[in-house]
């Protein structure tokens, strides 16, 4: 917008506005780089700190005191994401099913809605405090069971957000072409529905996945750590995030051992990160 | 249904074969609508058994102490006096900057990727601001007390002599919500009808006075929402905190110096205690979900509020 543009304009008030204007389109410049900036910068700092610590040995030997790799820590995490991601995606489907689809806007359904939509919130933290009153504590001692429940219960809100959503995202019209041609209604969900929806759903489940991979506080009260490589899921199981964090905090007096938290920091931070951007092809 | 009902239900040609796949098929409806209603219902048990297991686990040391739980200013297992009041002041005043900074920061955000941004640059950098909030916390977390705290120490070490403290939380927490409250934010401005904006464009309004007289005015519940949103986000946030509060567990009514909160001090202490402490921990974390229900439900009812608006 040029002064040309507005002859009508009185000189001292269109100058104000158009000051005011720049100031506050220069902050939201600022604002945006200002967002944008600390990815760059902790992306930056993984990888010049994470990168020379990273080798074949990473992989293939276990944590010691001495150094040695992630290789424990990788499994176990693999093995309690995987048993948090099958559980909380198939109580999450079917619960997300039940309100696009029967629960609807009924009084019972709007307030299943909500509590999940508090869930989906809730600091996981005091998910790793609930496993512990309710899992750990009768059965005596930390697994990675509990582990892999906290982590399920920490998904659970977000595969049944996005399955309703997609699920409202089917036409009507499908729904009612299926049933005129006799089907019953589980068959028309199973087949008619889950297939309109099955992309967006694989994408909230992806992006639960890379967010309950890194979670570290639910895992303090659960499935704690150990520097054993194990597949056992009833015994205390090593993980990447408290590694990381008992590297960084306990162990930090030895520079071998704050080495593999970088690197296994900037493991974490990729494979969540390369999830993320999978998931967002997967939407398309 | 007796036999000569299902008789008389016969549809016109249909042989026992069919009937039975249609009783089947009734019964297979039934089963589905059953097991997803447990389901659902399971989500909505959940937070239920959740406040009452921390209720239950906590309760010797609520039976103990009373209210002097929260007033009393120091938290010293080793002479089993727990008073959660610098914690919960950790809690309040961390995330209360992280919001000062993250809110108008958001904001700006939002209003530059839907009202200024070029067409080419709006969706990588929208994706940008969405893998932040994919970093996990613990990252955050080293990334805070091995760089960020450093990096406070040298430049004002009059405010920051330890580098780490509230305020240092308060700023990892903005870092960490800034993509949650852009992303809700940018929603509700979205919702905006595009005949709105055009016509005060139209009469030559400037961007600033959209934003100010006609986009946040008519979103101003949805924007609201998605601030209190990250502030409940803020308030449970654990392992970032962890790293960077200082641990301070007595109380000190400060703005920079060192501190702890609800979550620091749980993680921290945690994995050593037994006994009173752990019961003591317990009843901490219900203090911090009944705070964090209470702002979520704020914010949902906020958000909800808007939805209806528009319908």
């Amino acid at each position: 917008m040029t002064s040309q543009a507005l002859p009508v304009a009185d000189g001292g008030l269109y100058r104000r506005r158009r000051w005011a204007n720049s100031v506050f389109n220069f902050a939201c410049v600022g604002a945006t780089l200002f967002g944008v900036v600390w990815l760059a910068l902790i992306v930056f700092e993984l990888i010049v700190r994470g990168v020379p610590g990273l080798d074949l040995g990473v992989f293939t030997t276990r944590t010691q005191m001495t150094g040695g790799g992630l290789g424990n820590a990788i499994v176990g995490s693999l093995l309690m994401t995987a048993a948090g991601t099958v559980l909380g995606t198939i109580v999450g489907i079917a619960a997300g099913t039940w309100l696009a689809e029967y629960g609807r806007n009924g009084r019972l359904a709007n307030t299943v809605r909500f509590i999940s939509d508090i869930l989906l919130s809730a600091p996981s933290i005091i998910v790793g405090l609930f496993i512990y009153a309710i899992m750990v504590r009768p059965m005596g001692h930390f697994s990675g069971w509990a582990g892999g429940v906290a982590l399920a219960i920490i998904l659970l809100p977000v595969v049944v957000r996005t399955t309703e959503d997609q699920l409202g995202l089917v036409p009507q019209n499908l729904r009612e072409a299926a049933s005129a041609l006799g089907a019953h209604r589980w068959l028309i969900v199973t087949k008619v529905c889950y297939s309109g929806a099955r992309a967006g759903i694989v994408t909230g489940v992806l992006l639960g996945c890379a967010r309950i991979s890194g979670e570290t506080a639910p895992l303090i009260f659960t499935a704690l750590n150990s520097n054993q490589w194990t597949s056992n899921m009833n015994e205390v199981m090593a993980n990447l995030p408290m590694t990381i964090y008992q590297n960084m905090t306990i162990n930090s007096f030895i520079p071998d051992l704050v080495q593999l938290a970088w690197t296994g920091g900037l493991l974490l931070t990729a494979t969540i990160l390369v999830l993320n951007i999978i998931a967002r092809f997967v939407a398309r | 249904m007796s036999s000569n009902q299902t008789q008389l239900d016969m549809p016109l040609g249909a042989d026992a074969h069919r009937m039975r796949a249609l009783s089947r098929n009734h019964r297979l409806d039934q089963v589905f609508k059953g097991t997803t209603f447990v389901f659902a219902m399971l989500v909505l048990a959940t937070l239920f058994a959740i406040l009452a297991s921390l209720a239950v686990a906590g309760y010797s040391t609520f039976a103990t102490f009373g209210l002097d739980f929260f007033t009393l200013n120091r938290w010293a297992a080793n002479q089993d006096v727990y008073g959660a009041l610098p914690a919960i002041y950790g809690t309040l005043v961390s995330s209360a900057i992280a919001i000062v900074i993250a809110a108008p920061v958001s904001i700006g955000i939002a209003v530059f990727l839907t009202e200024k941004c070029p067409a080419r640059l709006r969706q990588p950098l929208a994706t940008t601001v969405e893998l932040l909030a994919g970093v996990p916390s613990i990252i955050y977390g080293m990334w805070g007390v091995m760089v960020l705290a450093p990096f406070l120490q040298t430049w004002f070490p009059t405010i920051l002599p330890a580098g780490t403290g509230l305020f240092t939380a308060g700023l990892i927490l903005a870092i960490m919500i800034i993509p949650f409250i852009t992303s809700v934010t940018r929603d509700v401005l979205m919702t905006v009808p595009r005949e709105t904006r055009e016509s005060a464009y139209g009469v030559g309004c400037t961007t600033w006075e959209v934003t100010r007289y006609i986009l946040l005015p008519s979103v101003k519940g949805g924007v609201v929402g998605a601030i209190i949103l990250g502030l409940g986000r803020a308030l449970g946030e654990t392992m970032a905190v962890t790293f960077v509060i200082g641990n301070n567990l007595f109380f000190a009514p400060t703005l920079f110096g060192q501190g702890t909160s609800i979550s620091a001090l749980i993680a921290n202490q945690f994995p050593e205690a037994d006994g009173a402490q752990r019961s003591a921990l317990l009843a901490l974390g219900l203090v911090l979900f009944i705070i964090t229900l209470l702002v979520l439900t704020a914010a949902r009812l906020m958000l909800r509020q808007m939805d209806r608006k528009h319908d």
